[in-house]
C-alpha cells in the first residue's frame, strides 16, 4: 500500500523478534528459577515446552474459530512468543548430552515423555478449547442446536 | 548482561524461523510441515556444535547464551512443531503426522549428535 511507510511485511518480522525475545527470556527465566543439573532430568524444558504446546491449542482454536485478531497478534504470540518459549534445539541437544554421560534411560525416558506430554497437551487443548466455545456460544458451529 | 545476551540472540533467531519457514514452504506443494523441520533440525545441528564446543573449552557462557539459549532457543520450536503436528492428524493425514513426529525428532537428534562430533573433531 503507497499509504503505508514500511513494506507490511516489516511490521510482521519486528513483531516476530519482539515476541521471540519475550518467550525466551520467560525460557532462560524459567531455567534460572527451576535448574536442573547436569546429568538429571530435564523437568524445567520438558514443562516449558508442554506449557507452550497447550498455549498453542488454546490460541491457534480462538483466532481461527471466534475471534478474528489484528493482522499483527499471530505472529507476535504464535510464532514470536511461543516458538521464542519452547525449544527444540535445547530438547534433541539434552538426550545426546544424558546418552553421552552415561544416562542413557533418563535420556530415553525424556524424549519420549516430552513427545508424548507435548502432542497430549496441544490435542487436549484445542478439544477443551472447542466444547468451551460451543457452550459459550451454542449453535454458531453449523448453524444448528443440538 | 545476560539477559540482553537471551534477548539479542531471539531476536534474532525467531526472526530467522519465520522467514526460513515462509522460504521453505513456498517452495513445496506438500502437507508436510518442511519449513518448521528445517529450522528445528538445523537449530539442533548449531546447539550440538555450540556444547561439543563449551564442553571442549572453546565457546564461553557468554556465547552460550547468546547464540545457545537465545538464537538457537528462539530458532527451534516444540509448540508449531506439536500444533502441525495435530494438524495434519486432524486432516486425516495420518502417516504423515506420524512420520513428522519421528523424522523430526530423528533427524534433530542426529543432527545434535553431529554438531557435537564436529566439536569435538575441530576442538579436542
Amino acid at each position: 500500500m503507497s499509504t503505508k511507510p514500511h513494506h507490511p511485511q516489516t511490521a510482521v518480522v519486528a513483531v516476530v523478534a519482539l515476541g521471540g525475545a519475550t518467550g525466551a527470556s520467560a525460557r532462560y527465566g524459567a531455567a534460572l528459577l527451576w535448574p536442573t543439573g547436569t546429568g538429571t532430568f530435564p523437568w524445567t524444558t520438558l514443562v516449558v515446552n508442554v506449557v507452550g504446546c497447550a498455549v498453542i491449542g488454546v490460541f491457534m482454536v480462538v483466532i481461527s474459530e471466534a475471534w478474528t485478531p489484528h493482522r499483527l497478534v499471530r505472529p507476535f504470540f504464535g510464532t514470536g512468543v511461543l516458538g521464542g518459549f519452547t525449544t527444540f534445539s535445547t530438547y534433541a541437544v539434552d538426550i545426546e548430552r544424558l546418552v553421552a554421560g552415561g544416562r542413557a534411560r533418563t535420556g530415553l525416558a525424556y524424549l519420549g515423555l516430552t513427545l508424548l506430554a507435548a502432542l497430549a497437551a496441544v490435542w487436549s487443548a484445542v478439544w477443551v478449547t472447542r466444547r468451551a466455545l460451543e457452550t459459550v456460544r451454542p449453535g454458531r458451529k453449523g448453524g444448528e442446536r443440538p | 548482561m545476560n539477559w540482553l545476551l537471551v534477548i539479542i540472540g531471539a531476536a534474532v533467531g525467531a526472526p530467522l524461523r519465520y522467514l526460513t519457514d515462509r522460504a521453505v514452504q513456498s517452495r513445496h506443494d506438500t502437507v508436510f510441515p518442511w519449513g518448521t523441520f528445517t529450522v528445528n533440525v538445523s537449530g539442533c545441528l548449531v546447539l550440538g556444535l555450540l556444547t561439543g564446543a563449551v564442553a571442549a573449552g572453546a565457546a564461553s557462557s557468554h556465547l552460550q547464551l547468546l547464540l545457545g539459549t537465545g538464537l538457537c532457543g528462539a530458532l527451534t520450536t516444540y509448540s508449531t512443531f506439536g500444533y502441525e503436528t495435530l494438524r495434519l492428524a486432524e486432516g486425516g493425514a495420518r502417516f504423515s503426522a506420524a512420520a513428522n513426529a519421528v523424522a523430526s525428532v530423528g533427524a534433530g537428534l542426529g543432527a545434535a549428535y553431529a554438531g557435537v562430533a564436529l566439536a569435538e573433531a575441530l576442538w579436542s
